[in-house]
């Protein structure tokens, strides 16, 4: 069981339709990633590795071919089986952090055990030791103005694991990042991987970013052109 | 859903000054809506309070021309009639011009068994039959100007006038309580008539109090065909039409009012809407964060919702609460003319349910996009 690739996509392909033009984002695409990687999906701007971490997450539908995420068929899912499934398999790390404004870093990082029949005080429990895991325990009380954008990036990555999801999908993480903040969020990155055991797969503009990862792969008109790590 | 409350409360305290403003705005609504009703039920609670067994008969052309006093006694020959009183306008004022009266005479032999609403102690009623200067007066009016029982009042009255100077002296000698009527006084006919040639041996209008409801149509066509052809025809009705026809003469104040409420609401729908879409539109990129974090369809649309729901029943409670404020201030004010104005159940159930209506309206346009967001389309901003 654990051999089993933790995402097994087949002949992937994704469509959009602009105007009376069809763009093929994504061309039958395959790919394995093994349970407990480091992933890093480097590629040109609109080279598709953002719709392919998409599709992974299950924020957007296949146009054709099969995509298996931790045990699920995601092309089979109605809409609520799939967001369900989200919330509790997946953790999401965006460039722009998308936090939200009005709450403070504490119910940034509570908002998806809301989804959850967790008692208040479990919940409350779970978020102080997320907050301490990334280094901002003392932070808790703070809305996202007020911190750094690597501090609120540290936020975003506590209330992606705050749910212990299998796999992490971060979409330039770093991107908005100065070099000191970026290498922090890499560094808690790679302790998630290497202690947690969570499969992380990050999409990068950055290559020293991806060095971090165990593996890098190129995406380019929406097929995989080579290995390079 | 509960536990998204806090949530709702968030955003809403996301633009402090805009959601202020447009609670401040359903506020204004609802307290106009709230008057209004008051205003209503001032001018018209009296036609849903008026007496179901009574019948009303005037001039046929107005209520200002009169009637020979000999026609209640005909009135009252009619099959059906219990009993009949027959009354006049005085009007008056107290002190000065500026504090006009709502003065009625009456015929004090039979006004109780017309009207055996009006609860009043037995000896007033007996003191108010043996004094032709005698008068009783509503609680309202005698709490205004402090009168007591034994008090001499002098009533000012130009028309009709009186033989020796515009001045009624008169004694309070019962003060009674009956809801639609606290405001008004209530002296004797025949010492109006008697006072003034203008009023010797006519009558304003006569009251029949019948021995069943169910006959009014009859009994009113009997009146009236009594005097048909005659120099002085008569018109009946029902004291229901009657207070409602009074009412409606000073225009159609059911129609103004029921425009003027439409006009608010529509413009309430209107800015809640708006500030619910720009609201909705602002947060595209973080609806689109929460149903990637796993947040349902159904749980974003509540939310939006709740958001327009709690803004339009915060603000129209408010607005009601200061509507009963302001109406009772307005009742004590106008105790003579309009008694009856006040925010009645109804009324409170109307404003709930626009509160409500509003806030569904309101919300379902916004909460309709929200639900229809696609996340990849909301992650890149709209």
């Amino acid at each position: 069981m654990s051999d089993a690739p933790i995402v097994r996509i087949r002949e992937l392909s994704k469509v959009y339709r602009r105007g009376a033009e069809d763009l093929r984002v994504l061309d039958r695409l395959s790919l394995d990633v093994p349970r407990g990687d480091f992933l890093a999906l480097m590629g040109p701007s609109g080279s598709g590795k953002s719709t392919l971490l998409n599709l992974i997450g299950g924020l957007d539908r296949p146009t054709s071919g099969t995509i298996e995420v931790a045990g699920a068929a995601l092309e089979g899912l109605s809409d609520s089986a799939l967001t369900r499934w989200r919330a509790d398999n997946v953790g999401f790390i965006f460039q722009m952090y998308n936090l939200l404004p009005v709450l403070t870093a504490e119910r940034n990082v509570e908002l998806p055990l809301l989804l959850t029949d967790m008692n208040r005080a479990e919940r409350s429990r779970r978020v102080a030791a997320a907050l301490s895991l990334v280094g901002l325990g003392d932070r808790a009380r703070h809305r996202p103005r007020e911190l750094s954008g690597g501090q609120e990036q540290r936020v975003g990555i506590a209330r992606a694991i705050i749910t212990d999801p299998q796999i992490l999908l971060c979409d330039e993480p770093t991107g908005d990042l100065d070099r000191k903040s970026g290498d922090e969020v890499l560094d808690l990155l790679q302790a998630l991987n290497a202690q947690q055991g969570k499969t992380i797969i990050m999409v990068t503009h950055d290559p020293r970013a991806a060095a971090r990862a165990r593996h890098t792969l190129h995406v380019d008109k929406g097929m995989l052109v080579q290995e390079v790590a | 859903m509960l536990r998204l409350l806090p949530l709702v409360w968030a955003s809403l305290r996301r633009r402090p000054l805009r959601t202020l403003f447009t609670f401040l705005s359903i506020a204004v609504a609802f307290m106009l809506f709230g008057l209004l009703e008051a205003i209503r039920n001032g001018f018209f609670g009296g036609a849903e309070l008026a007496g179901a067994d009574r019948a009303m008969t005037m001039h046929r052309m107005s209520i200002i021309q009169q009637l020979p006093r000999s026609y209640a006694d005909r009135i009252k020959t009619v099959p059906g009639i219990k009993s009949i009183n027959y009354q006049s306008w005085f009007g008056g004022w107290y002190q000065n011009e500026r504090t006009q009266l709502s003065t009625l005479a009456a015929d004090p032999q039979t006004f109780f068994e017309v009207y055996p609403e009006y609860r009043i102690p037995e000896a007033q009623k007996r003191a108010w039959l043996a004094d032709r200067t005698a008068i009783i007066a509503g609680k309202d009016v005698a709490a205004r100007f402090g009168w007591k029982l034994g008090d001499r009042i002098p009533l000012q009255q130009s028309i009709p006038y009186k033989q020796d100077g515009n001045t009624w002296e008169v004694i309070l000698v019962g003060i009674f309580d009956e809801q639609s009527n606290n405001g008004n006084i209530i002296m004797r006919h025949d010492y109006l008539s008697e006072g003034s040639p203008w009023a010797r041996d006519r009558i304003g209008w006569v009251v029949s109090r019948l021995q069943n409801p169910a006959d009014l149509p009859r009994v009113t066509k009997a009146i009236d065909s009594l005097f048909a052809n005659s120099s002085t025809e008569t018109k009946s009705s029902s004291e229901k039409t009657w207070v409602g026809d009074f009412a409606k003469q000073v225009g159609n104040i059911g129609a103004i009012l029921s425009a003027v409420a439409f006009a608010v609401f529509f413009t309430m729908l209107l800015v809640t809407a708006n500030t619910m879409a720009q609201s909705v539109r602002e947060r595209t990129t973080e609806l689109g964060v929460m149903k990637t974090l796993g947040f349902s369809n159904t749980a974003v649309t509540g939310m939006v919702l709740t958001e327009s729901l709690l803004l339009t029943i915060a603000g129209g409670l408010l607005g009601l609460a200061l509507a009963f404020g302001v109406s009772g201030a307005m009742r004590a004010a106008l105790s003579t003319w309009l008694p009856l104005i006040r925010i009645d159940g109804s009324s409170t159930l109307i404003a709930l349910s626009l509160m409500l209506a509003l806030g569904l309206v309101a919300g379902a346009w916004p909460a309709l996009r929200a639900m229809r967001l696609r996340v990849v389309d909301a992650l890149r901003g709209g």
